[in-house]
């Protein structure tokens, strides 16, 4: 489904990734793991094409396609989401209106019609439920005056809405209280199914007790410097990050 | 679109011969039969006095502080015609207009360039709760009382120039009076229409009372129905008792050529309520006057104000609230998005009187500019000579938000959508404090038809401009 390929990427001049390779099929759920700074962000933003971020080589190829090439939109159109680690207030955009316009714009990249308004509240209920969010919510402007918990929620409803192949979790349970956290992940393993894939960025191993990885990745200073089952996680967890800083884990 | 180098032009040409300050009183006084025999003896009571403070004070220039950002003077180097009594119209009106606002019911009065169109011969309408409306010129002979004491009572003739030349000239206009305790639910419309086969300058005069206890919402709309070049200079001034509240919303849907400026004066008694909704949707060059007195302890004023200008158009929304008596509060919300050449000024002043204790007063001013070339002027000005109120102000101008784009780009919708979405988002704010929900979806509709490049004009409007 996703193919990186010795991706290097920069920032202002800062070389950020300095050779990513990663292969992600269909079914399959990876983590990727590193300390602050690492680079997992920018990995995040290269995927769903955030302009600061300047590839300089390498390749990223989605279903085939060549992912760069690609408008963010035709990306999520394509089947990428990312649940943002910052979700954007943006006063005066109701919800409701905010994910119509996502919705129809999907449907119409394939070539359907429009939901009638309707089908398309029905579709907004339905969804609503998977992460239990509040209808006072979804009537409000998209994520203004959302807590941190809420504004992680909206993030997962969108995803059901959009029903995306590839899913990229950044950060998703930073300021997450432990409900809230077993709300999320629940949304996303109910989301899963054999023909998506989701990726799951994190800083700690928390998360990864409720969304179980088939792969653990650790990212350091711009390289995946170490790639193994779940099991890498709880190893990273037990001997922390200086394990990998230290280099002496070979 | 305006051509200021061809203003200039013109304006050589006229002055080389007169001013237009000279040219406008000898207008004055070779017309003064015509003007005063379609009008009242209690409008023309004033016209004398008016034409000397206009003698003295002309057209004001962007040397006067208060018209800075605003070029008043080009406006007159046009050639305009100049009726003093109402055209014979050939036409039935219903066939060139016809307000379409979905199922919004409303008691409309029509204004052809200036002069109240009589609805079945009738220039007055009483309606069975008994709320009087139409022509200015007639009610002022009908009913003398309501206007003394309050006709050109809050018009400033003595400090611009440009009231003082509506008061000289203007012949007619909309009155509309709501009595004691009327509380009428159905709004009123104020259609003002501009047609003619030759520029023309029009002047004309509105009065407005809500007496004590009453509850009214009057809607004016401006429309241009024919592509010559319009001046309009409009003096309205309102009276909201104690106790009473009036709605007022104006919808500014002109061509390109039209310039149009207001003077707009409100006094509020005590525990009155105020919304006005000024909306600019499509105008060549618009200046707005409005000048709120809460002048009774517990008045409430909220002013909304929104601006949506593209090309060379200029939009100046000038406000002053004064706080004449303690405990009263004021609102202010002005939102505008200005695109291409489009050039824009925002003054709001809040004069907080020394015995107006326990004032409320805030004020916000918020812009987004499309491009580089476009520009914007806010000023706000709060003078504050109590020391127990509660006064803010703040002005931004800006861009659009870079990161709510990718947000929404990232979800889906693709760049011009989104950039669709966040102006409308923007706007929004304004829109949503009109309380008439048909009128409301449809300022909607019209709003969002604009910022898709189209022309916010109403369906049944004949204007292609």
């Amino acid at each position: 489904m996703l193919v990186i390929k010795d991706l290097h990427a920069k920032i202002n001049d800062k070389e950020i990734l300095k050779g990513i390779n990663l292969e992600v099929k269909a079914g399959e759920i990876h983590a990727i793991m590193g300390p602050n700074g690492s680079g997992k962000s920018t990995l995040a933003s290269v995927l769903t094409g955030r302009e600061l971020v300047e590839v300089t080589h390498g390749s990223v190829t989605f279903n085939g396609n060549d992912l760069l090439e690609m408008a963010p939109e035709i990306r999520a159109h394509e089947g990428i989401f990312l649940s943002f680690q910052y979700p954007v207030e943006i006063p005066g955009v109701s919800m409701v209106n905010f994910m119509k316009a996502a919705v129809n714009e999907h449907r119409k990249y394939r070539g359907l019609e429009p939901l009638s308004a309707s089908d398309f509240l029905k579709m907004m209920r339905e969804h609503k439920e998977l992460v239990g969010i509040d209808s006072a919510l979804t009537n409000r402007s998209v994520n203004e005056g959302f807590s941190g918990g809420e504004k992680k929620k909206n993030e997962i409803f969108q995803m059901a809405m959009l029903d995306p192949k590839l899913a990229i979790l950044d950060e998703t349970d930073s300021g997450l209280d432990i409900d809230a956290l077993r709300v999320v992940a629940n949304g996303v393993n109910k989301l899963k199914r054999p023909d998506n894939a989701v990726i799951v960025i994190t800083h700690y191993q928390r998360l990864l007790d409720y969304i179980v990885p088939d792969y653990v990745h650790i990212l350091y200073n711009g390289r995946i410097v170490k790639s193994a089952g779940k099991e890498l996680a709880l190893e990273l967890e037990e001997k922390g990050y200086d394990w990998i800083k230290n280099g002496d884990n070979a | 679109m305006f051509s200021i180098g061809v203003n200039y032009l013109s304006m050589a040409d006229k002055t080389s011969t007169l001013s237009v300050r000279d040219e406008f009183v000898n207008l004055y006084l070779n017309n003064l039969d015509l003007i005063t025999e379609e009008s009242s003896e209690l409008m023309n009571h004033y016209r004398e006095e008016a034409i000397q403070y206009f003698r003295l004070l002309g057209i004001p220039s962007v040397k006067n502080e208060k018209y800075k950002y605003s070029k008043i003077e080009p406006l007159f180097g046009y050639d305009y015609e100049k009726y003093f009594a109402p055209k014979k119209i050939l036409f039935n009106i219903d066939d060139i207009f016809r307000c379409d606002i979905p199922e919004l019911d409303t008691h409309l009065a029509l204004v052809l360039n200036g002069f109240y169109l009589p609805n079945r011969a009738n220039k007055i309408t009483e309606l069975p709760n008994g709320i009087i409306m139409g022509s200015l010129a007639e009610a002022s002979r009908l009913y003398p009382n309501m206007f003394k004491g309050r006709y050109n009572t809050l018009a400033e003739n003595t400090t611009d120039g440009l009231v003082a030349m509506n008061t000289a000239f203007a012949q007619d206009g909309v009155f509309i009076y709501v009595p004691r305790n009327v509380v009428e639910a159905k709004p009123i419309q104020i259609i003002n229409l501009l047609m003619s086969d030759e520029n023309q300058l029009v002047q004309y005069r509105n009065l407005i009372v809500v007496e004590d206890g009453a509850q009214a919402k009057v809607l004016v709309c401006d429309h241009t129905l024919s592509p010559k070049r319009f001046l309009s200079n409009v003096v309205t001034e309102i009276f909201v008792g104690r106790n009473a509240s009036l709605e007022f919303v104006k919808m500014q849907n002109e061509h390109n050529d039209s310039a149009q400026i207001t003077h707009t004066y409100v006094n509020q008694q005590r525990d009155s309520h105020l919304v006005t909704n000024t909306l600019t949707l499509h105008g060549g060059f618009i200046r707005n006057n409005l000048f709120v007195t809460l002048s009774g302890e517990g008045a409430d004023a909220q002013l909304y104000g929104l601006y949506l200008t593209d090309r060379t158009q200029h939009t100046d929304n000038f406000t002053y609230i004064d706080h004449a008596v303690p405990n009263c509060t004021s609102n202010e919300l002005y939102k505008g998005i200005l695109d291409d050449q489009a050039t824009g000024a925002f003054n709001g002043k809040i004069l907080v009187r020394r015995d107006a204790q326990k004032t409320q007063a805030y004020q916000s001013n918020n812009s987004l500019l499309l491009t580089a070339d476009a520009r914007m002027n806010t000023k706000p000005q709060l003078e504050i000579y109590a020391d127990d109120v509660k006064c803010s102000h703040g002005a931004t101008v800006g861009q659009l938000n870079n990161e709510a784009l990718f947000y929404m780009r990232a979800r889906g919708i693709g760049e011009r959508e989104a950039k669709l979405l966040l102006m409308f988002g923007f706007v929004h704010e304004v829109i949503k404090k009109i309380s008439i929900d048909t009128l409301r979806e449809r300022i909607d509709d019209m709003v969002n038809r604009r910022l898709h490049g189209e022309l916010s004009r109403c369906h049944n409007c004949l204007m292609h401009c």
